[in-house]
């Protein structure tokens, strides 16, 4: 079964940007540490960081179906800041693997506690009758 | 799929005979050296400079050996510089004995291979996603590529599993030897387990975009035929081969031009492979007479009954109530009471499937399932309970994670609306 692990950060408050070296470095080393582990474990599909809410753009048709684009991200408390995707043999697999995820180390090494959203990917095969 | 043959006359009958061989190669390199996760390595990069070289330069005269000789030589050369560096750790230079004998090299075949293969790939200590895994690279001979490709995930992620299913193989210390009767008595189930895995996986998942993927219901069929050749007394191997063919026979039917799923009932019969029909039909009814019916024989009994019937109508579903009667005994499962409230409906009508179904609500393994909804969706449709219908509808349609089956849930629940909405007369 595969699972979409996505991590959402808060938008306000002092970002990861603004971190002391040694706090970066260490949650930096945790996120390739995880994302090796789930290599070598054959349970990763694919893990991706997103920029910056700030370079965002949100998107419509316009007139005629060409893009019209806003350049300033509304003001959500929320953003997504990254996402796995992972192939597991259980949903309680997925779940621990969001849980280490949530305890990466912020300021002071201190586990962040982030929430995880963890969802099952549209991926399971549909059944033989019905 | 089919390619044009090249000049050197690679065609898919080369590809198969490379595959064929691929077991056969790694019992012998296996046996030889009695480490089967390095013999593995060996044998693929084997394969890998066939699949180069062959098309190239044509097949060789005797390809068995031809692999052999190539695998050994891997398997040498990795054995030379283990020996090398254990011997610049210990700084001692022991007799080091030549460990092939090159007159040897060709000979050693043991048909038995490919079953001690199967038995250990299928091995209990592997999780079930590193068994189908293990099975599909060293004894259907495919790559490690085609696996993940097959299976959606990258490259890396495959070889990790498949080196993590190795390492567990070795650390479990399994001989490489065929396992004895009674052995092979107790761990025959998982093996079927896992052939019958790798079948629905392909089978239900070759539509729509999957379209392109390996074709994982075919390699299931052959590696379930090969067993049956090597143990041609079991019926349960025999009645899997049979359940494969008769529900492998409907594939074309079984989805829509613009890929939308085509249930039993509403599909074109005229599209069902006659051919593969006969054939499992034929195995079943061998199978049948060969003594204890087991859960696929009577899943391959039932498949029969259904591909028999010319007409949804005709379809004789006393006899399938029947069946799933005994499966109920022989293998008793929640899915199983499922189907068998579909039968119970078909014969007795849908109100009585409904009452059967109120036995499942307490059953955790299936309570919040979608299957259960879409079943009860199905029999109050039947039942002229529109409402209902698309009630059951939409809740299966909220909880699959089957893409396909959303749509068609839905599509479903559509449908009745439009129904119920129109203008009474």
């Amino acid at each position: 079964m595969k699972y979409i692990l996505m991590m959402n950060t808060m938008r306000t408050g002092a970002g990861v940007p603004t971190w002391p070296r040694a706090d970066l470095q260490a949650h930096i080393a945790f996120m390739q540490g995880l994302n090796r582990d789930l290599r070598e474990s054959g349970e990763l599909v694919s893990a991706e960081g997103l920029s910056f809410p700030d370079q965002a753009r949100l998107v419509r048709a316009g007139r005629d179906g060409a893009p019209d684009t806003d350049g300033v991200f509304p003001e959500s408390k929320e953003f997504l800041a990254g996402f796995w995707i992972v192939d597991v043999d259980t949903p309680e697999r997925a779940y621990a693997i969001a849980a280490r995820v949530s305890a990466a180390p912020g300021p002071g090494g201190k586990p962040l506690n982030m929430l995880i959203e963890v969802r099952p990917v549209m991926s399971a095969p549909p059944p033989e009758m019905l | 799929m089919t390619e044009p043959a090249t000049a050197n006359g690679w065609d898919e009958a080369s590809e198969g005979l490379l595959r064929e061989l691929a077991p056969q190669v790694l019992g012998v390199v296996a046996r030889r050296f009695g480490d089967f996760s390095s013999a593995e390595d060996a044998v693929q990069e084997a394969m890998l400079a066939a699949f180069k070289q062959w098309p190239l330069e044509g097949v060789p005269e005797n390809p068995r050996g031809w692999l052999i000789r190539v695998a050994l030589r891997r398997m040498t050369d990795t054995v030379r510089s283990e020996i090398a560096r254990r011997e610049r750790e210990t700084a001692m230079t022991p007799e080091a004995e030549p460990m092939i004998e090159p007159a040897k090299m060709e000979t050693d075949m043991d048909p038995e291979d490919t079953l001690v293969l199967l038995f250990m790939c299928c091995h209990p200590a592997l999780s079930m996603p590193s068994a189908i895994a293990l099975t599909l690279r060293a004894v259907g001979g495919l790559t490690t590529a085609e696996i993940a490709n097959a299976f959606m995930v990258p490259e890396t992620t495959m070889a990790q599993r498949i080196s993590r299913a190795k390492q567990s193989i070795k650390a479990s210390k399994v001989p490489f030897c065929l396992p004895n009767p009674q052995e092979r008595r107790e761990r025959l189930p998982a093996v079927l387990h896992v052939l019958y895995l790798i079948f629905s996986e392909g089978y239900v998942s070759s539509i729509g975009a999957h379209l392109q993927r390996l074709d994982l219901a075919r390699e299931a069929i052959r590696l379930t035929r090969s067993a049956r050749a090597l143990l041609p007394e079991d019926a349960e191997i025999a009645g899997l081969l049979a359940l494969m063919l008769l529900t492998n026979a409907r594939r074309n039917a079984r989805t829509a031009p613009n890929e939308e799923l085509v249930p039993l009932d509403k599909q074109d019969r005229s599209l069902w492979d006659r051919a593969e029909i006969a054939e499992g039909t034929n195995l079943l009814t061998l199978a049948l007479s060969q003594g204890a019916v087991g859960l696929y024989q009577l899943q391959a009994a039932i498949a029969a009954v259904h591909d028999e019937a010319t007409r949804a109508e005709d379809t004789d579903w006393p006899q399938i109530l029947a069946l799933y009667e005994l499966l109920q005994r022989v293998s008793p499962s929640p899915m199983v009471t499922l189907n068998h409230a579909i039968a119970v409906a078909m014969v007795h009508g849908p109100a009585h499937g409904l009452e059967r179904l109120k036995a499942l609500e307490s059953d955790e393994r299936l309570a919040g399932h979608y299957r259960l909804d879409a079943v009860r969706g199905h029999l109050f449709e039947k039942l002229g309970d529109l409402d209902k219908a698309v009630q059951h509808y939409r809740a299966a349609a909220t909880k699959t994670t089957s893409l396909p089956e959303q749509n068609y849930l839905m599509t479903q629940a559509a449908r009745l609306e439009e129904v119920c909405k129109q203008p009474k007369k």
